[in-house]
């Protein structure tokens, strides 16, 4: 690993692999860096790894990231898998740890394409040992072959949770229940925008025929489900809630949540990009032009770390940000980046309309983002309670942060991750500053576990 | 719970789980390992002592800390298994020799 690039890019999902493979082809010096031990972000997880059989359970979405790392392995990028980074500054440095030495880098232009993350949602129960994240049952599936075995109950809202329920049935788990928390008026909210969604129909006719392949099974979704609770002592064992107004109680020990993605901006709010809050998808995130240049220049940001727009759009957005690199450095003129980036714009504008309708059709209810019960845990670090948030608030902490150092809540091992967003919302919902007004949980390095020793590493060699 | 997929293809390597040795595919997590073993949970918390188990499995909601050849404090889904390796569940804090994150 050299101390400096020209293009040092951060993840290997289909951003960084794509903006990887098209800026290396001019010979420039580019890196990319990332924490698993093979290509593909979560997405493409375990694509080069996984057994034939269950890479065919997964389906074509998923066997298209092969040709995306075979593209980035044959091209001249250096790859450091299995380094974090944990830190990233407006001066374009990173501290990266690499087999466990840690280490300083620079670079002329970054590319942060940190992917997504599952939107945390507080409810009551979710800490309980049992109660896990789709995404979670996903990359457990995608990178393991570990599945339920005594039966899953699968509840939220979301594309992935239809993907996940429809693999499972291929795969011969029991899926006990899916439950769909989309409130019914979300169908007439998303309706003005489905024409357009049209235009991109490749995504609504497979989300009609796994749903056709799930009722065949006899599996049907309960729709309009509220009032979702996690039970047990210690462990899950059950979960009630409320369908047409009936409370029902389903035994469970397995219970997989989804409520859709968030952009993962611990690195961008570490950096000191800006950011701001997009109401339309429900979360933060760094603020870009059309070329994915953040406000640090020289700073830039790709795929859905840059706001969610699914894994196809991804590439074409990491495509986009390597042609920019390699603008940005002098290898290409203004007039040839402009020329070579047409096709990508056109594919990634094209893939784009699906997003406002998806984006309406399963926003997730207010009710569920911001008006947890008073007893219902948080902060899963620092075990803070919605109630104890809200008092924060009627005393006069009106920001999350104020909140944060209040309380402690997003103060833990998870650095807030967990609870940012439930707590912009808390916030808000109990009379403090709107939440586009407010400030995202300030990110510090180390944005990812550092030992003392390791840092210690960092003094010796700037000393030598 | 959860359980394995039968799968041959795959090499193992032998870890040590809570004291018992067992024989695990190479290239998984030491969460996929705890949770395919049956495991239900893999920690308890230092505030309320109350139990946790992986929750993300992507390595960003520190809730799967475990004892890690020695080590507490480790996340067990981005902790990939090696040959030997010594794992436990976490008591609170776990160990004191464990480095703080
Ligand atoms: S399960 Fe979330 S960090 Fe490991």
């Amino acid at each position: 690993m050299k101390n400096h690039y020209q293009f040092l890019i951060i993840g290997a999902g289909p951003a960084g692999l794509a903006a990887a493979a098209t800026a290396s082809k001019y010979g420039i010096s580019c890196a990319l860096l990332d924490e698993q031990p093979e290509p593909g972000g979560q997405i493409y997880r375990a694509i080069e790894s996984i057994p034939e059989q269950r890479e065919k359970l997964l389906g074509s979405e998923y066997q298209r990231g092969q040709a995306l790392v075979d593209e980035f392995r044959a091209s001249a990028a250096e790859y450091y898998p299995e380094t974090r980074v944990w830190s990233l500054n407006d001066q374009k440095e990173a501290g990266v740890l690499h087999h466990g030495k840690t280490k300083m880098i620079t670079a002329d232009q970054i590319l942060v394409a940190s992917g997504a993350m599952e939107r945390p949602v507080p409810f009551p129960g979710w800490t309980l040992p049992g109660v896990m994240q789709a995404g979670a049952g996903q990359i457990l599936f995608k990178s393991a072959g570990v599945v339920p075995s005594d039966g899953v109950v699968l509840a939220g809202s979301g594309p992935l949770l239809l993907l996940l329920a429809w693999q499972y049935l291929h795969i011969g788990v029991e899926i006990k229940a899916m439950l769909d928390i989309t409130p019914l008026s979300n169908y007439l909210t998303a309706l003005p925008k489905l024409p357009k969604a049209l235009l991109a129909h490749q995504y609504l006719t497979k989300g009609i025929a796994y749903q056709i392949d799930l009722k065949r099974a006899g599996i049907t979704t309960k729709i309009g489900v509220s009032d979702l609770r996690a039970e047990g002592d210690g462990e899950l064992q059950s979960i009630r809630f409320r369908h047409f107004g009936r409370e029902q109680l389903i035994k469970t020990d397995v219970l997989l949540t989804h409520f859709g993605v968030i952009p993962h901006i611990w690195l961008t709010q570490a950096a000191g990009c800006k950011h701001q809050w997009d109401k339309s998808q429900q979360c933060w995130r760094p603020e870009h032009d059309d070329w994915g240049n953040t406000s640090i220049e020289g700073v830039m940001v790709a795929g859905d770390g840059a706001g969610i727009h699914g894994a196809r759009s991804a590439e074409h957005a990491g495509r986009l940000v390597g042609l920019q690199a390699l603008f940005a450095l002098g290898v290409l003129t203004q007039a040839e980046r402009d020329s070579q980036a047409m096709e990508d714009r056109k594919w990634m504008n094209t893939d784009r309309r699906i997003r406002p309708f998806l984006e309406a059709y399963f926003a997730i209810p207010k009710k569920m983002l911001a008006t947890p019960d008073d007893d219902t845990i948080v902060c899963r670090c620092e075990e803070i309670t919605s109630g104890q948030i809200r008092k924060a608030v009627k005393e006069g902490h009106e920001d999350s942060n104020q909140v944060k150092y209040f309380t402690r809540c997003g103060m833990g091992a998870c650095q807030g991750r967990q609870c940012a967003n439930a707590v912009a919302h808390i916030v808000d919902d109990a009379g403090g500053q709107e939440i586009s007004a407010q400030s995202h949980y300030r990110g510090r390095p180390p944005v990812a576990p550092l030992a003392l020793g390791q840092l210690a590493d960092l003094y010796e060699e700037d000393a030598q | 719970m959860f359980k394995q997929l039968a799968n041959d293809e795959i090499e193992t390597v032998t870890v040590i789980l809570n004291g018992q040795e067992i024989q695990v595919p190479k290239g998984t997590t030491v969460a996929a390992i705890a949770l395919s073993q049956g495991l239900r949970s893999t920690r308890t918390t230092p505030i309320s002592n109350t139990k946790r188990a992986p929750f993300c499995m992507m390595g960003v909601c520190y809730d799967c800390l475990m004892v890690i050849d020695g080590k507490a404090n480790q996340r067990a889904c981005v902790t990939y298994v090696e040959q030997g390796m010594q794992v436990e569940c976490q008591q609170g804090t776990g160990p004191s020799l464990g480095d703080a994150q």
